[in-house]
């Protein structure tokens, strides 16, 4: 399909304007040092060279939303009795997230298999994403804490966009994705790629040979159960853990949530929230047990699912997409990449003494 | 072994509960009350299928949602009834309704006891307190199935006579030709004419034979560890035993990710599970 077309730096701005006239823009804006997803205005300045702080979840899977409103009324024939009434709530505005990174967008891809299950489909979710776009920008420059190469991405990888920019000259190269992003590039600011087109190609084949050689992380995934019970191994890497959740909130792929309800009187909202399993609460049963009742088994769930129980159940498939935000951000400098890493040479204790 | 989502209105929003009424409440003990609850309208009611084992959410909308065994049986369709016992804020707000309240209902969730493969075999049941719940869904299901089954026996056992759930019907287990019903409490107590003792050594008293058979437990997890020792002892096998789990709970449906052992989900791969397969899961429960 790929149509490619050409925008010069100059007349972003009146494109965005352009496209915000037709739905939402959400655009990276910098707010102080970090730069956030944010609603886009006209003539804003969007911060494109730096990688966002946090990534765009939210525009799909919004840190809290109403589930339904519930509503009590007294019946009127009978005044004893109380009806309540249930009002879901799904409400999608459809959704430009410009100049998120390949990252971003990858997040979705590990949601949609558990989101848009066999049986069970989550309509909020679905909905949004649905009505979301993504134009996604190619990495010209790999941060350290960056391995999406190692997680089957890559800096220029444009699956689950619609559209993918990558910077040639003073502008963009601006290629199409999928049909929903075709129509985007239904502007007479935009002009042909010609041979930008090529160039665009070989910037992305450049940035991901930078990155270096990929790790291999497959063998993790019988290794991290291999050292389910090893709860030294697990208290080692989480010991500097303060269980702040930072790295659950901000990552891409963390999908677990909360439901409660907000009550107003005789009417309220039913909301889901992030949740975080790296907090005490997160498995805590009413009669005070807990499965997982120390950081060290908290952070063996998280780093389990990712690269072991939900390659397991989903063909391989890494439920990290390598952003680097849970290691940029932790307070402590927890380093996935370094557990994954520790694991996979682990040797069981046994096997050493048997080597002695 | 699980529900046809294609007759459950979850499949389409499976967060949006239905609205049920309570038609009828039972103290069964000092902190379990017993609720009867249908939905919509008779036809709704006819049409709603569900399986032994299975469970449902209830809610109080402002308050919350909880998880509970469906514990009457999918033969005896007049009303869904769940058994709840006062843990925190949930459950204490349930125990306030009465009849003629709403209540939302997501229902059914989860798997079922393999009761197929259990025909022919003989049964023993062994349910302590509350865990007493998702068996008598079962019990009631062969009862009314009976000449599917074999042998078949319930040991319950609760701390006191006061905390025995479901008084109304034990004298009809006990009296039944066609099931054998041993009941214990852990102490002595004024008129009890039943066992006295805790499960496990009841259970090596009353000495099933494992040949053919098949042992269905739940109940609090210390009473779980040594009656799973008894039956070994008894020659029980790790796929003779079923039992059910329990674990935080909020979608139900293996989304929010809350209920794992592993890449198992208790919410749709469970509650029901043998004991090979638990074997077969990390240690995590
Ligand atoms: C598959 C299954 C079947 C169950 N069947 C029954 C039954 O038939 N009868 C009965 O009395 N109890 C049953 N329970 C336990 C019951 O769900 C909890 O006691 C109840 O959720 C406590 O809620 P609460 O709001 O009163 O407690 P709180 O402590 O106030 O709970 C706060 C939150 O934690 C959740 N929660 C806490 N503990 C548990 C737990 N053990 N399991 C699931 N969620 C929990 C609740 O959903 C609630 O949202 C079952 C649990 C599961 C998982
Ligand atoms: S960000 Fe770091 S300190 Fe905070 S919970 Fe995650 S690993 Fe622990
Ligand atoms: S686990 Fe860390 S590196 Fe992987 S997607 Fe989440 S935040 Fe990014
Ligand atoms: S309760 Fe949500 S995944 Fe099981």
């Amino acid at each position: 399909m790929a149509e490619a077309k050409y925008i010069s730096n100059d007349k972003l701005t009146a494109w965005l304007d352009e496209l915000a006239g037709k739905m939402r823009v959400i655009a990276p804006t910098r707010q102080g040092d970090a730069v956030v997803f944010a609603p886009y205005a006209s003539g804003q300045s969007v911060e494109l060279t730096q990688e966002a702080t946090s990534p765009p979840k939210s525009v799909v899977f919004p840190a809290s939303e109403d589930l339904l409103r519930y509503d009590y009324r007294k019946n009127p024939e009978n005044l004893g009795q109380v009806d309540v009434e249930l009002l879901p709530t799904i409400t999608p505005e459809p959704t430009l997230v410009f100049g998120s990174r390949p990252c971003g967008v990858r997040g979705f891809l590990i949601f949609d298999r558990v989101y848009d299950g066999a049986i069970y489909k989550d309509p909020y979710y679905l909905a949004r994403r649905e009505a979301t776009l993504f134009a996604t920008i190619t990495c010209g420059h790999a941060e350290n804490a960056c391995f999406c190469h190692s997680v089957g991405s890559g800096p220029g990888d444009a699956t689950g966009s619609d559209l993918l920019l990558t910077p040639i000259g003073d502008g963009f190269v601006v290629e199409s994705v999928s049909d929903k992003g075709s129509q985007c590039l239904e502007s007479s600011l935009l002009e042909a790629a010609g041979g930008k087109a090529d160039e665009a190609k070989a910037f992305r084949e450049k940035a991901h040979q930078e990155m270096g050689e990929p790790q291999d992380f497959g063998p993790a995934q019988k290794k991290l159960l291999e050292l389910f019970d090893d709860m030294g191994f697990w208290e080692d890497v989480s010991a500097k853990c303060i269980s702040c959740g930072a790295c659950t909130y901000l990552c891409p792929t963390c999908y677990c949530f909360n439901i409660t309800d907000e009550n107003a009187g005789l009417t309220g909202r039913r909301v889901r929230s992030w949740d975080n399993c790296m907090s005490f609460q997160f498995t805590l049963e009413a009669s005070g047990h807990n499965p997982r009742p120390t950081k060290a088994h908290r952070l063996k769930n998280r780093v389990g699912h990712k690269f072991s129980y939900y390659p397991d159940l989903h063909e391989g498939i890494i439920a990290c997409c390598g952003c680097g935000r849970c290691i940029k951000s932790c307070p402590v400098s927890v380093d996935i990449r370094e557990i994954v890493t520790k694991a996979m040479a682990h040797q069981p204790p046994a096997v050493e003494e048997a080597a002695k | 072994m699980t529900e046809n989502p294609k007759q459950s209105p979850l499949a389409a929003n499976p967060y949006l509960p239905e609205i049920g009424t309570v038609v009828e409440t039972i103290q069964e003990t000092h902190n379990i009350k017993t609720f009867r609850v249908v939905l919509g309208s008779e036809e709704r009611m006819q049409n709603f299928h569900y399986e032994p084992g299975q469970v449902g959410q209830l809610s109080v909308f402002g308050i919350g949602e909880s998880t509970f065994v469906i514990n009457s049986p999918p033969t005896r369709k007049e009303y869904l009834q769940f058994s709840v016992m006062r843990a925190g804020e949930v459950t204490t707000k349930l125990h306030s309704l009465s009849k003629g309240d709403r209540i939302g209902v997501r229902a059914p969730l989860g798997n079922a006891f393999p009761y197929e493969s259990m025909k022919g075999k003989d049964i023993i049941f062994i349910g302590g307190g509350i865990g007493m719940a998702p068996l008598r869904t079962l019990l009631l299901f062969m009862l009314d199935n009976r000449k599917d089954y074999g042998k078949i026996r319930l040991l319950y056992g609760a701390r006191s006579p006061q905390d025995m759930a479901f008084s109304y019907e034990l004298p009809d287990w006990l009296e039944r030709k066609d099931m054998e019903t041993v009941l214990t409490i852990d102490r002595e107590a004024e008129g009890w004419e039943h066992k006295v003792g805790l499960i496990p050594n009841v259970l090596l008293d009353m000495a099933p034979k494992p040949r053919k058979a098949v042992a269905v437990t739940c109940g609090p997890p210390i009473m779980i560890k040594f009656t799973l020792q008894a039956l070994k002892k008894l020659g029980f096998k790790d796929n003779q035993i079923i039992t059910t789990l329990e674990k935080r709970m909020k979608c139900g449906v293996g989304i929010c990710g809350r209920c794992n052992i592993g890449t198992k989900y208790v919410c749709v791969d469970g509650p029901v599970f043998s004991y090979e397969q638990l074997r077969e899961l990390p240690n995590e429960l």
